[in-house]
């Protein structure tokens, strides 16, 4: 515990599990993530990284440890020695302090793009709509999609609409953002597009926590990297250092695998 | 590959299809499926001309005032009904799948039953509701005999609208279920309510799926009201029976009811049409050949 410099990480995540159905999907994860750092994710199928996202997201409950947002301990309040569920207004609170990219974007197909963006801003942070859109307009410009304002999800090609999503996460003005495979569902030709927007966040200081399966992304964007298999963490250090010469025999087959691919 | 191109030699010369005149085949199906149609209707046409259906009589009552009023209580009790209904299946079908068990069980007991009985008995145990409960109060506060309060058009939108949300809960629930997870989830990630991103997401998807089964549930409704006439109430149906148990002339007046029955159900069903393109934008789905 001692080993972290920074006093008081964005996020900090110390013994997290999650079992489903007594399945153990987390074990004892523990992670910090400081302001402006981007922490990329990297392990085989089923190993937990989509449940961790998901439990600081508190789409899913975490069981066992604790999890604290900017110094905030998710999903419950402490009372003496006991500890109150929050209520669904304040785990919202809490949620909308993070913006989730999803694997399958999710985009609202009834909704424009401009109205994805800009639904959050006027229904939870209640500004006025002239107001939202041309914030949502300049998000369209940084991920290079200003002329598709009114188009429809379904009109757009996956990598567009990764980058609208996540623009539509970057409109509540998040202090973290979770990317969970973002580009996994897309073409190889499409890949570029996003990591390119995913990079230039990176660039201007956003912390990231990513989850992903592009080493080449983790190790040149990436701050650190976060080996896990099983439920655990296995390894977790600079990026260069997990990514070149990790000292864990399982990271090392992991990385092996994948760059046989 | 090799064997189309030798079953179909095409020689591969520079051609450009929008330069060329496209002969397509005659599609014999089509025509024989209008001239059979037009053939029908010419049929039903002449049989009911020459029949035994004085039109002028048809004419005569079809804006007759008593008429009217039964078509504007038709209307109205078909619409509170159905609003009732959309009410109570909507919350029927949001506690069917709650985590609380108390509102799942409540909702299953609900839709099985008012979907179990037959709707006429429905209508008479409403109706008769004072042969068991002869006075109804309010925590004592005041006190009523249960017949001055059940009149037949009572009875009827109680009958109507607690049948109506059993159907609709189902409807409903399916649209519901229909709306990919991921979009609740999203939803929350951008820290809505569940309300909100009930409200905002995830019912205006379902509406998509819920608009033509529910369209279907209303037009079933309207016509049912006419049961309504067992209990005294005096709908479309009844108001013309009053006017051919005076002057017999049975089938123009069946007429005069049929045509507003399908008025109502076509202004209904362009209301719905309308309804369908809204909720439809951005969806990219549907068959057309
Ligand atoms: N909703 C759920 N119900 C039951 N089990 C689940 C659920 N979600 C995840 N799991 C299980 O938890 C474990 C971790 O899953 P998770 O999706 O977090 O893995 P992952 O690392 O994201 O994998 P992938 O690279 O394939 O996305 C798996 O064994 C999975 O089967
Ligand atoms: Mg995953």
């Amino acid at each position: 515990m001692s080993a972290l410099s920074d006093p008081i990480p964005l996020v900090r995540a110390r013994g997290v599990g999650k079992s489903f159905h007594g399945s153990i999907a987390l074990d004892d994860v523990g992670i910090d993530v400081s302001r402006g750092e981007v922490v990329c994710i990297i392990g085989p199928s089923g190993s937990g990284k989509t449940t961790f996202l998901r439990c600081i997201n508190q789409l899913e409950t975490y069981d066992k440890g604790a999890i604290w947002l900017d110094g905030e301990l998710l999903g419950y309040r402490e009372m003496g020695d006991t500890l109150r569920p929050l209520s669904e207004r304040d785990i919202a609170r809490q949620r909308s302090k993070t913006g989730m990219v999803f694997q399958r974007f999710n985009l609202f197909p009834h909704l424009t793009a401009l109205q994805n963006i800009t639904e959050g801003p006027v229904r939870v942070l209640r500004q006025d709509r002239a107001r939202a859109e041309s914030s949502a307009m300049e998000l369209l410009k940084r991920v290079g999609l200003s002329g598709k304002a009114s188009a429809y999800p379904s009109e757009l090609s996956g990598g567009q609409q990764q980058r609208i999503a996540i623009a539509r996460a970057l409109a509540m003005q998040p202090q973290l953002m979770l990317f969970d495979e973002p580009t996994s569902a897309l073409d190889p030709e499409l890949v570029g597009e996003v990591l390119s927007v995913m990079r230039d966040l990176a660039g201007i200081g956003m912390t990231m926590l990513v989850v992903t399966h592009e080493m080449a992304f983790a190790r040149e964007v990436g701050d650190r990297v976060v080996f896990m298999d099983r439920g655990r963490v296995v390894e977790s250090g600079p990026a260069g250092q997990v990514m070149t010469s990790p000292k864990e025999e399982r990271t090392r087959n992991f990385l092996r695998l994948v760059s046989r691919a | 590959m090799s064997m189309s191109a030798s079953f179909h030699p095409v020689e591969q010369r520079g051609i450009d299809i929008s330069h060329m005149r496209v002969v397509r085949p005659i599609p014999y199906g089509r025509y024989l499926a209008v001239a059979l149609i037009l053939l029908a209707a010419a049929f039903i046409v002449k049989s009911f001309a020459e029949g035994q259906v004085d039109w002028s009589v048809t004419w005569q009552y079809m804006f007759w005032p008593n008429i009217l009023l039964g078509l504007v209580n038709t209307i109205w009790i078909s619409i509170l009904c159905m609003s009732i209904g959309i009410g109570i299946g909507l919350a029927c079908a949001l506690a069917r799948d709650s985590v609380n068990p108390v509102l799942r069980g409540a909702s299953i007991f609900y839709t099985w039953f008012f979907r179990g009985a037959p709707l006429i008995l429905q209508l008479l145990l409403w109706f008769n509701l004072a042969l068991i409960f002869p006075r109804m109060s309010l925590f004592g506060l005041f006190e009523v005999r249960t017949v001055d309060v059940i009149t037949p058009a009572v009875a009827a939108v109680l009958g109507f609208g607690l049948n109506a949300g059993a159907y609709a809960s189902e409807i409903i629930r399916a649209g519901l279920l229909g709306v990919d997870r991921g979009q609740f989830e999203a939803a929350k990630a951008i820290g809505m309510t569940n309300s909100i991103a009930l409200r905002r997401i995830v019912i205006p998807q379902a509406m998509r799926t819920v608009l033509p089964p529910l369209g279907n549930e209303f037009i079933s409704l309207i016509k049912m009201t006419s049961l309504a006439s067992i209990i005294g109430f005096s709908d479309l149906l009844r108001s013309v029976q009053n006017v051919y148990f005076i002057n017999t002339r049975i089938i123009e007046l069946l007429m005069v009811a049929t045509v507003w029955y399908l008025v109502v159900v076509t202004v209904l069903s362009i209301f719905q049409h309308r309804l369908e393109t809204r909720f439809g934008r951005g969806f990219a789905s549907g068959v057309r050949r």
